[in-house]
């Protein structure tokens, strides 16, 4: 398709696995920074996940190895096992037959907690709803930046509405950035 | 506004792009996650240290124990947090118009889950039991056996599931695969090894040092099973219905 040693064929081509991670690394990213509905922005935290997952599966591929799990011939409870009275320790040439168990392993618990941890994201996401009747981050901004302004006027009534408006908004913003974070 | 986040999602994806001309290609056997040390112990070793067939076990619940171990304590903090940021969140009873179903259960629905839900339940004790032979353990046999009950909560509603498995055992299940863990780890810290090395359990157990890791495992991953089991269903429950825990879909 491509010249030999062409950027494109070794992009296309031959490191597919990694463009593919990219592109959907961006698409959760972007969801997560420019989306304003809080579970949009969660899908984009899930598709980003995925993205790190499909990574990490991918460097765990190679080439004519089976799955991390023993062929029969070396089972250490089979033939081979018992011959020798025990099992016995792979030699390079088997060693080359099998797939590296480690990126299976981190992302079999990093789904599992990527679940739990989404559960946890949308109870939040629940909570700001009952709270205040939206989920969208605009809406939520102007009715955090209004229950602010009414407790100030609670605490410290300020007849000049125009000063106190001006000082209040810069804290307001400020507090309302972690909670975004957090999705 | 919406246009400027682009920027950093270019850059990042333009470094990522970058970056991966130097990453090794497909499949390629010389590549530092293959070659390493620590992969081809894992692969030359397992049967030896501990006779489980499957690397993915052994390495899981033995070589990462700790991992693990925290791994499920994050899934059990995670269910706890989301217990208690919706609890009693809405006065039980009170119904948004939103939420009213008006209809009875479906019969052919129904009827098709009771058959499955038995063998569902099967099929998740098989997939945690045989982990150490085939693909499986704690972490896929309790997320099956959570997909049943919520399959239970989906099908008639949320009193059907919850008066099989109320949301107080779902608490003390999930605590009791924790302690079951944790329980094992200082077990055979206690017989005089480490924390979490399964083969000081040859002392109490009747098999060689090796066989003792192989069974500490079995039982570390149904600590792992109950808790996932227990947490996902905690999870399906309370989201589903804002913390009531009650009413269907």
């Amino acid at each position: 398709m491509f010249e030999l040693g062409d950027i494109l064929n070794d992009l296309f081509l031959e490191r597919l696995n990694y463009l593919i991670y990219v592109v959907l690394l961006m698409i959760g990213l972007h969801a997560m920074i420019a989306k304003n509905n809080l579970i949009k922005k969660l899908i984009g935290m899930s598709i980003f996940q995925t993205a790190i997952i499909l990574f990490y599966v991918s460097i765990g591929v190679k080439a004519d190895a089976t799955i991390p799990i023993y062929l029969p011939e070396h089972d250490p409870h089979g033939e081979r096992a018992e011959e020798a009275g025990g099992p016995v320790a792979l030699s390079v040439t088997e060693v080359a037959g099998y797939a590296n168990p480690l990126p299976h392993v981190l992302m079999l618990t990093a789904i599992v907690v990527g679940v739990a941890t989404l559960g946890l994201a949308l109870a939040l996401t629940q909570r700001i709803y009952q709270g205040y009747g939206t989920i969208e981050e605009d809406q939520l901004l102007v009715k955090l930046e209004r229950e602010d302004g009414r407790t100030r006027k609670d605490e410290q009534p300020v007849p000049d509405a125009t000063k106190s408006k001006s000082t209040k908004k810069t804290p307001t913003k400020r507090a309302s950035k972690p909670a975004s974070k957090k999705k | 506004m919406k246009s400027l986040s682009l920027i950093p999602v270019l850059l990042v994806g333009f470094l990522l792009v970058f970056a991966a001309q130097d990453f090794p290609e497909w499949g390629n056997p010389q590549s530092p996650a293959s070659k390493s040390p620590v992969s081809s112990h894992f692969i030359a070793e397992t049967g030896v240290d501990t006779e489980v067939p499957n690397m993915v076990t052994a390495v899981l619940a033995d070589y990462r124990g700790f991992d693990t171990m925290f791994e499920t304590v994050v899934v059990f903090i995670a269910g706890m947090a989301v217990l208690a940021i919706l609890k009693n969140s809405v006065k039980k009873g009170s119904v948004r118009f939103d939420h009213i179903v008006d209809v009875e259960p479906d019969l052919i629905v129904t009827n098709t889950v009771r058959l499955i839900v038995p063998v569902i339940q099967i099929f998740a004790f098989y997939v945690l039991a045989h982990g150490h032979v085939s693909p499986g353990g704690g972490f896929q046999g309790g997320v099956l056996m959570g997909a049943s009950f919520i399959l239970v909560a989906l099908s008639w509603d949320l009193e059907t599931a919850l008066a099989r498995f109320p949301m107080n055992r779902c608490i003390i299940v999930a605590a009791a695969g924790i302690i079951l863990y944790g329980g094992i780890g200082l077990l055979s810290m206690f017989l005089g090894g480490e924390f979490l090395d399964y083969a000081e359990l040859a002392k109490v157990l009747p098999v060689s040092r090796e066989m003792a890791r192989y069974h500490a495992m079995l039982g570390v991953e149904i600590g792992v099973g109950l808790t996932v089991t227990a947490i996902m269903f905690a999870l399906y429950a309370n989201l589903s219905s804002e913390g009531k825990l009650e009413g269907g879909l």
